[in-house]
């Protein structure tokens, strides 16, 4: 005989005290496996990066024409010291991939969180204000969004020129309309919640009400996305190097050392295939973190 | 509506085409069903030992809340328990024929045809981007021997020309006219006459029809039971009504079925059941139901929630709620015969 | 749909499109430069050649007006000469468009042959092994650089393997008329099996390295509408019915699982013309896309600027489709 439970009479959920929405999507995203791993390994290349004078085993600007197109060091004529080979001046891949990792993600991250920063100011101007805000901002969002993505990129490119200042702008240029749509969206949704009428009875002014009651609960999402587009935007970035309208020699970031490996493919295939590699591990760890996130934290699967 | 004319020669007597079957004792036997789902939570252990009979002809109650295992239960018999669901446990017997056994292909043979199943909101139930006519049609095709004796060509029309008819039967008007319309295009009463009519399209011997009125207005409810009744004195159909109306249970049922927490706690003539409750849930749920005959006497609702069903511990899973509570209460309760038909699963039903 | 609701939509088009040739001509009116002294190259030119030429390209006119000029212009296809080929811009674009055409539909074909059967079966067998596997894959598709993904072809079927031939169209197509432009239709039209087989060939790895991505997208799309129609009530209604399963899938279910993917395929297509440029560029395919690339660093506005035009204004109407087509499929959304 089993004995009696004595809070059967409760409710079936008792809360632990303070435990807010937000500590446990965070439990939820720890319990899974792949994307903690998924994240450790976005931290990795952060660290590289970071750290990249003191991790690269050589100057990746350093050419030594003895060693052009050298193998990798399990192959024949490769040395250890030269783990993955060098390019068609003699410079060590290695070096210059963990070199290129700086242009990658700097420059990815520092678009992803300029356009999340005004798309998200945008938004909820667009989103609370309404009124002619509203339209304006709503038509110019409508309008850049009917370019492709890397049409626009290349059009302005093309105007500004190359270089790694002008990919910012341009990629940030098309970027913000992203999370300014997604922001817009969730505030319309809020501003009749009513917390948000109570505010406004108070008197309490717009940019309070924007700020303190709804920017907090848009967060979420915004953060979401913004994962999932820090990988769009590496591999666009990646992209246009890689067509020579990125950044311009002898800064190299992976999608220009790939095109530099074009040329080479049949003879010294690990130039572009490293270089690429290095792209493809960065993204995939960025997409299963998001993805975690995503479960994690995506309000209709909270129970 | 339109009333019932004479028999129309299409209509077959109801047995035909089935297998020959017993004519004696209950026309669905489940004995100690039990159903589990699981979950990230555990083990839910939907339904367990379920014991009910339905017999020919009879329309059969079942009421319990949401949660009480009602629904899974019929969806068990009917074998639509997909993973992460099984059935663990238990018998299910149509005419003899245990329907646990059965192959999945002779099960699927067995739906729509010996046994129909309706829903609780046909615009659900409905798909919403195929015609009426396909959604009657296919039915048909897929049962009708009728038609299916037909050659290839001719069987499109004829199947086309019962669903008209089907359709006049539960008093859709203009038929012919609206095959071709979708779901949304009808009001909800209407379309719970269609799903009506997709059911007992094939002359089904058993309906399960799952919550037929809840999702209806009065007037609407009233003329859809009237439907199932007609067409089950005519054929002889046996009909399982769930629901948690009490009142249509007591104004159709011949006997009734009460659940609670998964588990069959009474059962017995509807009549004895509403006079003489042996069950504190049951007593319980005729408590709370405000009567007609004297408005003043006071609604008394039962107090508490439902237990949770994973891993519920082995006790009476009314203990919590019940207002006659004892220590013996808090092991397996078996199920108390009292004849004719009556049963409760509660130590103090005798009383 | 109603007459006036398609027209309103349809009127909602213009300022989008007003606004897109507006920023498209802004984009290039802003360029550093003197376009007459792009357009001479190394000519030498009087003062007053130089004088009549910026009157003929419409450059001593006020803003507003080039911008009415552009406009005009653009309509009737007039997009001025190209620097670099010298000749009219409409003309160069005419003749490399049936090359993109055909790769971007052919690309499209492949990511949905793929992606529909695979997302479908991920989803009635979810959490087997297939569904796992499927949805790794197109994790991996979805991280892939499309251009790091066209080399490793060429390195392994075309260097490595020698299978598929790594640049050009294809091998033994001249001569062939013109009929629709599309050499996989025109080939055959001219009974010619060998000129076919190449195409073939040669459309091979370029159409996978543009479409497999899309079909990682696409997949997960299928997948996901799929789980979700399977946990209808109308699924469970048509399986009450004793239908057979193969039925019930392919009747009842795909057709409502389908609607969000032909919806985000027509939206995708707009990245696969972006994606067309590095895959011509990488496969050395004679398209638009390659020509816009090369002329970035030939400096050649005018071609630049027709093809961002053409490019966008395709994506706008395609979005529109796309938006049409949701309606017609889905009949509850009927206006």
């Amino acid at each position: 005989m089993s004995a009696p439970i004595a809070n059967l009479d409760l409710p079936m959920e008792s809360p632990a005290p303070r435990d807010t929405p937000f500590r446990r999507s965070l439990r939820v995203f720890l319990r899974n496996r792949f994307a903690v791993g998924a994240a450790v390994v976005v931290l990795a290349f952060v660290l590289i990066a970071v750290f990249a004078p003191w991790l690269a085993p050589h100057d990746p600007y350093d050419t030594d024409l003895l060693r052009r197109l050298q193998p990798p060091a399990w192959l024949e004529g490769g040395e250890w010291s030269y783990v993955l080979g060098c390019d068609a001046l003699g410079r060590d891949l290695l070096s210059r991939i963990v070199f290129g990792s700086r242009v990658s993600i700097f420059l990815g991250a520092s678009v992803i969180v300029f356009a999340t920063g005004i798309g998200i100011v945008a938004g909820l101007l667009a989103g609370y204000l309404r009124g002619w805000v509203d339209a304006v901002i709503s038509r110019l969002v409508d309008i850049l969004l009917a370019f492709p993505y890397l049409l626009f990129a290349i059009g302005l490119m093309a105007m500004m020129g190359p270089g790694l200042l002008n990919i910012f702008l341009a990629l940030a240029f098309k970027e913000w309309v992203i999370p300014c749509r997604l922001v817009r969206g969730e505030t319309l949704a809020l501003r009749e919640v009513e917390y948000v009428e109570a505010a406004r009875a108070v008197g309490a002014p717009s940019w309070y009400i924007m700020g303190r009651e709804i920017l907090p609960n848009i967060l979420s999402p915004v953060i979401v996305v913004s994962t999932i587009r820090l990988a769009h935007v590496i591999i666009l970035e990646a992209s246009l190097s890689f067509l020579g309208i990125g950044v311009q020699p002898p800064t190299a970031s992976w999608g220009s050392l790939v095109a530099d490996g074009r040329s080479f493919i049949v003879d010294a295939w690990w130039i572009s295939t490293f270089s690429g590699l290095a792209i493809l591990v960065l993204v995939l760890a960025i997409n299963v973190t998001s993805q975690g996130l995503r479960d994690a934290f995506d309000p209709r699967l909270q129970a | 509506m339109m009333p019932p004319t004479a028999m129309p020669q299409t209509l077959a007597p109801p047995d035909a085409g089935h297998d020959e079957p017993l004519l004696e004792g209950p026309l669905l036997s489940v004995r100690g069903l039990s159903t589990c789902f699981a979950t990230a939570d555990g083990v839910l252990r939907a339904i367990e030992a379920i014991d009910l009979d339905v017999m020919r002809g009879e329309c059969l109650g079942v009421v319990g809340e949401s949660g009480s295992g009602k629904s899974v239960t019929f969806a068990s018999v009917m074998g639509l328990i997909k993973p992460p669901g099984k059935i663990t446990a238990g018998s299910v017997r149509l005419d003899g024929v245990e329907l646990t056994q059965l192959s999945a292909v002779a099960l699927r043979r067995l739906r729509g045809r010996q046994i129909a199943m309706t829903l609780q909101d046909a615009l659900t139930a409905l798909n919403p981007v195929l015609t009426i006519e396909t959604q009657l049609c296919e039915v048909i095709r897929a049962h009708d021997d009728d038609v299916a004796r037909l050659p290839r060509p001719q069987r499109a029309r004829a199947a086309r020309g019962r669903a008209v008819e089907m359709m006049a039967l539960v008093g859709i008007p203009s038929p012919r006219q609206r095959l071709g319309d979708y779901p949304h295009q009808f009001s909800g009463g209407m379309r719970q006459r269609i799903m009506m009519a997709i059911a007992l399209a094939c002359r089904p011997r058993l309906l399960i029809a799952d919550e037929p009125t809840t999702a209806l207005d009065v007037t609407v409810q009233a003329q859809v039971l009237e439907l199932i009744a007609e067409q089950r004195a005519r054929w002889g159909m046996s009909v399982v009504l769930i629901t948690h109306d009490l009142a249509v249970v007591a104004e159709r049922c011949d006997r009734i079925v009460v659940m609670y927490a998964g588990q069959v706690v009474e059962t017995g003539r509807t009549a004895d059941v509403i006079a003489d409750p042996r069950h504190p849930y049951t007593r319980g749920l005729l408590a709370s139901i405000p009567r007609a005959d004297d408005p003043s006497l006071p609604i008394r609702p039962i107090q508490g929630t439902v237990p949770s069903l994973i891993d519920p511990p082995a006790q009476c899973r009314f203990y919590a709620r019940c207002e006659r509570r004892e220590a013996a209460c808090l092991a397996a309760i078996p199920v108390m015969s009292f004849g004719d038909g009556r049963s409760a699963r509660c130590l103090f039903a005798e009383a | 749909m109603s007459f006036s609701a398609f027209a309103g939509r349809l009127l909602h088009l213009v300022p989008v499109l007003l606004g897109v040739s507006l920023i498209t001509f802004l984009m290039l009116a802003a360029t550093p430069g003197d376009p007459v002294d792009i357009m001479l190259g190394d000519q030498q030119a009087s003062e007053a050649q130089r004088l009549t030429l910026r009157h003929d390209m419409g450059l001593d006119l006020p803003l507003p007006q080039r911008f009415g000029r552009f406009l005009k212009n653009a309509v009737t296809g007039d997009f001025g000469t190209s620097y670099f080929h010298r000749r009219p811009v409409a003309q160069v674009i005419a003749e490399r468009l049936p090359a993109t055409i055909e790769l971007t539909l052919v690309a499209l074909i492949v990511a949905l042959a793929v992606a529909i059967p695979l997302g479908v079966l991920a989803a009635v067998e979810k959490d087997s092994w297939l569904d796992r596997a499927a949805t790794v894959t197109s994790l991996f598709g979805v991280s892939l650089p499309g251009f790091w993904f066209g080399l490793l072809l060429i390195l392994f079927f075309g260097v490595t393997l020698h299978l598929l031939p790594v640049s050009g169209r294809s091998d033994g197509a001249i001569g062939i008329p013109t009929v629709t432009g599309l050499l996989l239709i025109d080939t055959l039209l001219a009974g010619n099996p060998q000129a076919f087989r190449s195409t073939v060939a040669h459309l091979a790895m370029p159409a996978l390295t543009l479409g497999l991505p899309m079909a990682a997208v696409l997949m997960r799309v299928t997948r996901a509408s799929m789980l979700e129609v399977l946990r209808q009530d109308y699924v469970t209604f048509a399986e009450a019915k004793g239908l057979t399963p193969m039925r019930v899938l392919f009747r009842h279910a795909l057709k409502n699982a389908l609607i969000p993917t032909v919806t985000v395929a027509a939206l995708e297509v707009g990245s696969l013309l972006g994606g067309s440029m590095i895959v011509e560029t990488v496969f050395g395919w004679p398209g638009l896309g390659r020509v816009v690339v090369d002329s970035i660093s030939t400096r050649d506005f005018p071609l630049i600027q027709a093809a961002i035009l053409l490019y966008a204004v395709t994506y706008v109407l395609l979005n529109f489709v796309a938006d049409l087509l949701y309606t017609v499929v889905n009949p509850r959304v009927r206006l």
